[in-house]
């Protein structure tokens, strides 16, 4: 009988403890839903302002002083640009600095020192690189308030997200397939191209997207260097009839981007421009969205053929 | 400790030289053979950390040459500077010399290219490290490091070094399929190819089988057996089992010190060192 009074005296410890776990699990939950209630009720707010309006005029149109006529032509073309602008200049930049950092550069203050402020560079608010782009980008290069600008701002904006993957997917490669790679007498460029690169490749790619997704929504950086915010007409045409068929003029053209437009309609008095606003910011909701998924898409399927 | 290892080392050095005068049969094959490679003097440090510490040594030409002791003792860090690979990190330093004959070059000199003793000498690691490419582009890629390009080389080299590794029947239909869809002794036997499609002068092995079963383990040791009619092969092994079972010489390590190196058999059965007999018979490590 003894035992048995000692089971009871456990089982009362165990009930006291189970306690606390039912009291962590109600705080959890509901610290949890106000994360994802608030995004449900933000995103079904915008989906039924905005519905009525994603028609397929509301794409091919050109923003109005009315607002049933108004539509983003002039924005998603301007975003698509100034993001090709952004991934062509980041990509090429960040991938190299990282490769640089990770495999070439000698592990001294120096390169320790920058590799501290190239994490904090990811902290630093938009509308300074916006400031920085005003400067350097639209007067000193003489960029004007073009897309070429915008693009380059945002480059500037997502390095920091470009180099910091690029830098941990070449980590994640052990330690056994490098030493592999140099212990056939692969030089340092031969074990990047041949090995590291294409073996890192998924997560780069992936941090490439997903700071193309941040850029994508930034509206500081643009006001900045002075996006127009009524844009009645598109950027030319990157590809001409006559020699030699590519043109390059559109990245000096003015511009404008979706939430820029957006903040534009939801700044308006009229209360029917709100519903343009919700209605762009779905399409800049969506879109976002898309980009997050590719990104979980090209990790999953590229990482499918390597393995060690 | 270090009077022992210092008679230790007088011991192999002895024994080196008793082994031209001998009439054993492994010591007339060894003065057939020769000397493919000599460590003198040689000291290693990983920063302040010294790791070897003054090795002197010989491979003999196309026999199997075993480093044992206990973990830590300095038997990878040994086979590692073979091939240079602790220039891949900063903080290490070498002091001394690895003769590499018949052309008596010191593989540490600063003037050599870690990259050109790499090509002279190739490594086979603890777990199989194949590429996360096809089977073929894993056998040639040395080859392809070299810049050779003409595929009737590469498909010819490829195959030899498939045979040579005993993998050539089990994978000739399928050389396009990836390589970590074959088992973890075929990995190894592929990682063996790969370190002899570019007829490497000196093979490295660093514990082969450590992440094998036993029959995987067993074709490797046969497979070790037959390579050294072509290669000179060096192998880290923590089992003394293996060490017997494959090796002509055997090197005793204890904590960065060479304290005994001979011919396997003397090593095993007459020890000359009352340290290495403790390890042998199981009272050390």
């Amino acid at each position: 009988m003894q035992d048995s009074k000692k089971a009871q005296e456990i089982r009362i410890i165990i009930a006291r403890h189970k306690r606390y776990d039912l009291l962590f699990i109600i705080i959890g939950v509901f610290a949890l839903m106000i994360a994802v209630l608030t995004f449900i009720a933000l995103f079904t707010h915008m989906l039924i302002d905005g519905m009525p309006r994603l028609t397929w005029d509301f794409f091919t149109s050109f923003p109005s002083r009315h607002s049933g006529l108004a539509g983003i032509l002039s924005a998603w073309v301007g975003t698509t640009l100034v993001m090709l602008v952004t991934a062509l200049a980041a990509v090429p930049i960040g991938i190299g600095a990282g490769v640089y950092l990770e495999e070439y550069a000698p592990k001294t203050i120096i390169t320790q020192i920058i590799e501290i402020n190239i994490t904090n560079l990811a902290g630093i608010p938009s509308i300074i690189y916006g400031l920085l782009a005003l400067g350097v980008f639209v007067y000193q290069f003489g960029f004007g308030q073009s897309i070429l600008s915008a693009g380059l701002a945002l480059a500037l904006l997502i390095l920091p997200i470009v180099i910091v993957t690029t830098r941990e997917a070449i980590r994640a490669i052990p330690v056994a397939i490098r030493e592999g790679a140099y212990a056939l007498g692969a030089s340092k460029w031969q074990t990047v191209s041949d090995h590291l690169l294409p073996y890192s490749a998924a997560g780069i790619m992936t941090g490439v997207i997903i700071g193309l997704a941040r850029a994508i929504g930034e509206t500081a950086p643009i006001i900045t260097i002075g996006a127009l915010t009524f844009i009645a007409f598109l950027p030319p045409a990157p590809i001409k009839a006559e020699f030699p068929f590519l043109s390059f003029e559109w990245l000096m053209a003015p511009f404008t981007v979706m939430p820029i437009q957006m903040f534009n309609w939801v700044s308006r008095p009229q209360e029917d421009f709100q519903f343009n606003a919700a209605a762009a910011g779905l399409v800049l909701v969506v879109m976002t969205l898309a980009m997050n998924a590719l990104a979980i898409y090209v990790r999953y399927n590229m990482r499918k053929n390597i393995k060690w | 400790m270090g009077a022992l290892a210092a008679q230790g080392n007088e011991n192999s050095k002895i024994e080196v030289e008793q082994l031209h005068h001998t009439q054993d049969n492994a010591a007339k094959s060894a003065i057939l053979t020769g000397c493919k490679s000599e460590i003198r003097d040689l000291d290693f440090f990983y920063g302040d950390f010294h790791a070897l510490k003054n090795v002197n040594m010989l491979l003999h030409e196309r026999q199997v040459t075993a480093l044992i002791g206990p973990s830590g003792c300095g038997k990878s860090t040994l086979l590692r500077c073979f091939n240079r690979m602790h220039d891949l990190y900063p903080g290490t330093r070498y002091v001394g010399d690895i003769i590499l004959h018949p052309d008596n070059v010191n593989i540490l000199s600063r003037n050599v290219d870690p990259i050109e003793v790499r090509m002279r000498i190739s490594m086979v690691f603890q777990k199989p490290n194949p590429f996360p490419k096809s089977i073929y582009e894993n056998v040639a890629y040395g080859l392809r490091v070299r810049g050779v390009r003409q595929r009737a080389i590469l498909d010819e080299k490829v195959e030899e070094a498939l045979r040579g590794a005993a993998l050539w029947e089990e994978v000739k239909d399928r050389m396009n399929t990836r390589a970590f869809e074959l088992s973890g002794g075929q990995q190894q036997r592929l990682c063996i190819a790969r370190a002899l499609a570019t007829d490497p002068e000196i093979l490295l092995f660093d514990e082969p089988t450590s992440a094998l079963d036993p029959i995987a383990t067993a074709s490797i040791e046969e497979l070790i057996a037959d390579l050294k009619k072509k290669v000179t092969i060096l192998i880290v092994t923590h089992s003394m089992q293996q060490a017997a079972r494959v090796s002509d010489y055997t090197a005793y390590m204890y904590l960065g010190e060479l304290i005994e190196f001979g011919v396997t058999d003397t090593v095993f059965i007459k020890p000359k060192n009352k340290m290495t007999e403790d390890y042998i018979t199981g009272r050390v490590g």
